[in-house]
């Protein structure tokens, strides 16, 4: 590994690349080509220890809680939250629980969730029947991206491999989500189960107290429930012996950009990033900077980015975390300014259209962005995106507004001499580039709105 | 006991009676929405604060009791 | 059975009561619903807040709906026309000019519906809620029918008046409704204002010759009783519909 030091953080403690003996975990045995088979799947991690018969509840397999809560897990869907907490609070509910496996993988730049359940399907199925065991849950409903064509059809495959399901053991269901940012937050997606559209819903009451079909609901990030099927197997001991104390085990991470070989690759917490490049083969232009933790998530200028440590604890002072594991590289000949304003109009467009602050702040900030970014910006430009930002978070009735806010902030704060060179010269030479940020290539399908945006107060004099 | 106020930013629809019945707590933003202080309501305002959420058309403000 | 004395002797202080509670009954709706518009507008101003005119709106409906239930009672209690209190809520069922007092009852339950939902709201969803608040726009025009084929004294100025005024006041109110863009469905729109357009034009011709044409006592279907000529001869005049 070479790259000067940091100017500001020190060396991580934990240099480890994935290519440590220890990895892959997850990823170990991950086929070629198509998906990994029922009796490879149990000759490489051995039976999960499921229940036999109904004669093994709850008691039983409140083990498993216990073993996730040792083990430390937090749930890789982005939020982070820890597991056994999510589940002893679904266990503890009056009625029958249900459990959902999260695929819906809104996130553009990130493809782990739907990589997983392509070529691993049976990694996800034994945790999600293991977690649905643990809460007294009687059915398994996966829910993937319709556009992840690929990963329904292995699911499905998968399913039916499984059939007929033992006794005591959960109905398997499989269900495609629309491709939309905001599909996969917990309430949508119970929204969408309970046959509305993919938007959020308020809160409370939480999933976990009524969601789909009115019944608690334990909805667990596909990569998460995969954790918990090793987890179940080998202990929570063997998670920790990956990753860092507060943050341990192995992740998921999904790096593109200028890399050799951008795709989805098995990382322990703390791994540096530098090793995470080096496994996909090295960049293929310099890095200006890295976006984590997706369209929701903070830049980190390139020159924080040799020696940079991925765990929670190296990120915090960049103000930065993995999220769901999205680490996306920017090129030095890219235009950030571009590739902001681009995004900006994305994330204001994803918008549901349910809630006005989120509605009409994301336009406001994109269409701001744009006047910086074309040296049309009127007088106090950043004011008004601070003022903006201000109106904007936690007015919402999801996480949305505030992830723009957040990605469109940290943009304005890492590439402030860009963006204050377009404001008094316009345009560059960057900006007409083809983009290097990836969305969603083809139109939405008919965007899960609610409710128009606001209609504006006509006041007379 | 305290108690708080919440939007429902779902429901609501900008009609602005709210911040009309109690400026104390509800300034409107430049597209028409509510904008809550999140000071706890001293008892003195809670039936400004009842009213104002009797007053909105969607239902969209909440009197909450606060937990604990 | 009314001899025709009695009929002669002119109409009871509840007939009165009746047409004049009527009329005020349809003073006060016309003007909920132009507060309606003026309410989902949003049109405000410092000294006429939102809320005012949103409470306005609900305090005039309900003086409505009070001036209304007076109006019932008081033409239940008039002798002179045989009017029962189930003719308020069952439409077309009674004697005394079937079809036009029928007009009423139909009104009346729409608003009854109406009411009751508002007075509920709390309880009901706020889609559903809105969507019988649109039956107003129904009630209306047949309130106003009622009020043209009921009315033994249709014809005084006055009254005429006051009607052709509330049915400019509502009007205006719907195309300020409808230009705003509401329904949203374009030709949903359309069909709303031509709609009122229609119904005005019926009025301008149906008038002349209904109401206000000859003998429309005796063609609305008052039995023929009641009827000033009826007494003494041995037609086969009847009540119509």
């Amino acid at each position: 590994m070479t790259g000067s030091q940091p100017l500001t953080i020190e060396a991580p403690p934990i240099v480890q690349s994935h290519a440590a003996p220890a990895l892959p975990r997850l990823l170990a045995g991950i086929p070629a080509h198509g998906a990994m088979h029922l009796d490879e799947h149990l000759a490489i991690h051995g039976q999960a220890p499921l229940a036999r018969g109904r004669a093994r509840g709850r008691r039983g397999a409140s083990t498993l809680i216990d073993q996730l809560d040792r083990s430390g897990l937090r749930g890789r869907g982005g939020a982070g939250f820890p597991t056994a907490t999510k589940m002893r609070a679904v266990a503890t509910a009056r009625r029958r629980a249900i459990v959902v496996a999260n695929a819906a993988e809104g996130e553009p730049a990130s493809l782990k969730d739907r990589t997983l359940l392509e070529t691993l399907p049976h990694l996800v199925l034994d945790g999600g029947i293991l977690a649905a065991q643990a809460v007294g849950a009687d059915e398994l409903i996966v829910c993937v991206c319709e556009s992840a064509g690929a990963s329904v059809d292995s699911v499905a495959r998968a399913i039916k491999e499984r059939l007929p399901t033992p006794d005591g053991s959960p109905r398997l269901h499989l269900t495609t989500v629309p491709e939309h940012y905001v599909a996969g937050q917990e309430s949508a997606l119970v929204n969408y189960l309970n046959g509305g559209p993919a938007t959020p819903t308020f809160t409370p009451p939480m999933p976990f107290e009524q969601g789909v079909r009115r019944r608690p609901t334990l909805i667990n990030n596909a990569e998460t429930l995969a954790h918990i099927a090793l987890i179940a197997r080998q202990g929570s001991q063997w998670f920790r012996q990956l990753g860092t104390p507060t943050q341990p085990g192995s992740a998921l991470v999904t790096l593109s950009g200028p890399v050799a070989h951008p795709g989805v690759y098995e990382i322990e917490h703390g791994a540096s990033l530098s090793s995470l490049i080096d496994a996909a083969g090295g960049t293929t232009a310099r890095p200006r900077a890295a976006l984590l933790g997706g369209y929701a998530g903070t830049w980190i200028g390139g020159e924080f980015l040799y020696g940079l440590a991925l765990s929670e604890e190296h990120l915090a002072p960049h103000g930065a975390s993995l999220g769901a594991g999205v680490v996306l590289l920017l090129s030095e000949d890219a235009c950030p300014v571009a590739e902001t304003t681009r995004v900006a109009h994305w994330l204001a467009g994803q918008s549901t259209g349910q809630c006005g602050p989120c509605v009409n702040g994301l336009d406001a900030l994109a269409t701001t962005v744009q006047e910086i970014a074309a040296g049309a910006a009127q007088a106090k430009a950043t004011q008004r995106i601070d003022r903006l930002a201000s109106l904007v978070r936690r007015r919402g009735a999801c996480g949305h507004p505030d992830g723009a806010v957040n990605f469109i902030l940290s943009a304005l704060d890492v590439f402030a001499t860009d963006f204050a060179d377009h404001a008094r010269h316009g345009r560059c030479d960057g900006c007409m580039r083809p983009a290097e940020l990836p969305l969603p290539a083809t139109p939405l399908t008919a965007a899960p709105t609610d409710r128009r945006s606001a209609s504006e107060p006509v006041s007379i004099r | 006991m305290s108690h708080s106020l919440r939007v429902n930013p779902i429901t609501c629809e900008a009609h602005g009676m709210c911040a009309e019945l109690l400026p104390e707590r509800i300034t409107l933003d430049e597209w028409g929405y509510p904008v809550i202080d999140d000071v706890p309501l001293p008892p003195a305002l809670l039936d400004h604060a009842r009213r104002a959420a009797q007053a909105c058309p969607t239902f969209a403000l909440l009197v909450e009791r606060e937990r604990g | 059975m009314t001899t025709p004395s009695l009929a002669a002797a002119g109409p009871s202080i509840y007939w009165y009561l009746t047409r004049s509670t009527g009329a005020v009954a349809l003073l006060l709706l016309t003007f909920a619903i132009a507060l309606g518009v003026v309410d989902v507008r949003r049109w405000s101003t410092p000294r006429w807040p939102r809320f005012l005119v949103d409470s306005l709106h609900r305090n005039v409906s309900l003086l409505a709906m009070v001036f209304l239930m007076l109006h019932i009672l008081t033409s239940v209690l008039d002798s002179f026309a045989p009017i029962s209190p189930l003719d308020a809520f069952i439409p077309f069922a009674g004697s005394y000019r079937p079809f036009w007092l029928g007009l009423g009852a139909v009104s009346f339950d729409l608003l009854l519906a109406v009411t009751f939902t508002s007075l509920l709201r709390q309880r009901m969803g706020y889609a559903s809620w809105r969507a019988i608040h649109w039956l107003t726009y129904a009630s209306w025009p047949i309130a106003l029918l009622h009020g043209f084929g009921t009315g033994s004294d249709v014809k005084s100025t006055w009254l005429l008046a006051l009607s052709i005024a509330c049915l400019a006041v509502v009007l205006a109110a719907v195309l300020a409704r409808t230009l705003a863009g509401w329904p949203e469905n374009l030709s949903r729109r359309s069909a709303a204002l031509g709609g009122a357009g229609i119904f005005s034009l019926f009025l301008l011709v149906w008038l002349p010759s209904g109401p206000l044409g000859s003998e429309w006592a005796r063609r609305s279907g008052t039995p023929s009783s009641l009827l000033p000529h009826a007494h003494g001869t041995t037609t086969s005049s009847g009540s119509h519909r």
